[in-house]
């Protein structure tokens, strides 16, 4: 798959440039994931602070692009791979988008937390969902970036993962409530912090879906993964 | 036409309805009856619209009488979308009309004969975009009764227009498939590479 070598240079350059601003968009809400995981984990409310102040311009990055997609479906009617891209683009930016907001969340209830130092136990399960979904939206804008359909696939397979840890920090939380009422105002923002955590990755697996219909051309969301390994990846 | 052509050699098969259309029992006339043509440059006859239209049926003796080659004459002008343009002027000439006009006209006179197909060569390359949007509209409600060949340059008008789309390269086939699959997911990458505009 190809974005340039267009007999219209402008065209591969207009395409050329919407990517690149989706893989700087990419880069600081990861950074911004990061510094919130950060913040939570160290109990760095400076950090904390300051991400939840930067998502304006990740919002403002998705507008930009947005308008950017617009111009070229509007100017250049694009087809095949290059409709593909547009699209796939368009819906990436809305998750990336999304995973800013959960950060900016997860900044704002670790500005909280960091002044509370009774709150201890959960952060190391906090941890293991924390670095898994990190992980994970780096290899799906790794994947995008490579255009990597198997990388991609490897990020889709990972959703029952996050599953399965989000539960078990969830039970945990649950038994540190009830051991302790007093717990509970703290232990909730906790529990939203491991939702948020648990939201970057479901939109991580997204993109991972949006990078494989932008190669592949096939639609495999709502499918299960045996399936889509069966049906669009026979050499696996 | 090819008959009249000494040097012309035809390679493969072209059939209709599974007979092959360049056999030696074909018969053209009869031939032209069940393909309407639609080309590139509007080419009314020198005529009245009336007979421009009245043509082939006359042609083909499809009408015992005046009445109805009258009715024939309004059926094909309305289903073109073009009678209630010209009902007052039928026996004005049809060189006289807009050039989408014309190209209706023309359309109306392929589908008197009621053509089993009816090929379009570039129908709307030399008319402007409302006139394009017309005949566009046209083949749309024609698809219902015809099967409608169109060859046109414009990948646009190929995805507006067609279920089927077939894309040829040099003179081969690359590919044939169901329009919506060739431009979003073509299989072929000569494919890809002419309708997202990275070849000439």
């Amino acid at each position: 798959m190809q974005l340039g070598n267009h007999i219209s240079q402008r065209y591969s350059q207009s395409l050329e440039a919407i990517r690149s601003q989706v893989l700087k968009m990419g880069g600081l809400v990861e950074s911004q994931a990061e510094n919130a995981l950060t913040a939570l984990l160290e109990r760095n409310e400076e950090l904390a602070t300051q991400v939840a102040s930067l998502d304006y311009t990740i919002n403002k990055m998705e507008v930009d692009i947005d308008d950017e997609c617009v111009q070229v479906i509007a100017r250049r009617q694009p087809t095949a791979g290059d409709l593909r891209l547009v699209i796939a683009v368009v819906k990436v930016i809305t998750d990336l988008e999304r995973i800013g907001d959960e950060a900016e969340k997860i900044g704002i209830y670790s500005i909280k937390l960091a002044r509370k130092q009774t709150i201890t136990g959960m952060h190391s399960e906090l941890s293991h969902l924390g670095h898994l979904v990190i992980k994970m939206l780096h290899d799906a804008l790794d994947s995008f970036a490579r255009m990597d359909t198997d990388l991609a696939l490897q990020i889709v397979g990972m959703s029952e993962e996050v599953n399965k840890e989000f539960n078990s920090l969830s039970r945990l939380l649950i038994t540190h409530m009830m051991e302790d009422p007093r717990n509970i105002k703290d232990v909730l923002k906790v529990t939203w912090c491991a939702r948020s955590l648990a939201r970057i990755g479901d939109h991580s697996v997204n993109i991972g879906e949006y990078v494989i219909f932008l190669v592949k051309g096939k639609d495999i969301r709502h499918t299960k993964i045996d399936d889509v390994i069966a049906n669009h990846f026979p050499d696996r | 036409m090819n008959d009249t052509i000494p040097i012309c050699r035809v390679k493969g098969e072209h059939t209709l309805d599974g007979e092959d259309i360049y056999s030696d029992e074909q018969d053209p006339v009869l031939l032209r009856a069940r393909v309407g043509m639609v080309f590139q440059k509007p080419n009314p006859f020198p005529k009245s619209i009336y007979d421009n239209v009245a043509y082939g049926a006359r042609l083909h003796g499809l009408t015992t009488n005046k009445s109805e080659l009258n009715d024939l004459v309004e059926a094909s002008l309305i289903k073109a979308g073009l009678f209630k343009e010209v009902k007052d002027d039928l026996l004005k000439p049809g060189t006289g009309l807009s050039g989408g006009q014309q190209q209706r006209l023309c359309i109306a006179r392929a589908i008197a004969v009621d053509p089993e197909v009816i090929l379009m060569d570039e129908p709307t390359s030399a008319l402007d975009p409302i006139a394009t949007a017309t005949i566009e509209e046209l083949m749309d409600e024609l698809k219902e009764n015809y099967t409608i060949a169109i060859v046109t340059h414009s990948m646009q008008q190929a995805a507006r227009v067609s279920q089927r789309t077939a894309y040829f390269h040099m003179g081969k086939l690359v590919e044939v498939n169901d329009t919506s699959k060739v431009f979003t997911n073509p299989e072929h990458q000569l494919t890809e590479n002419y309708i997202t505009g990275r070849f000439g």
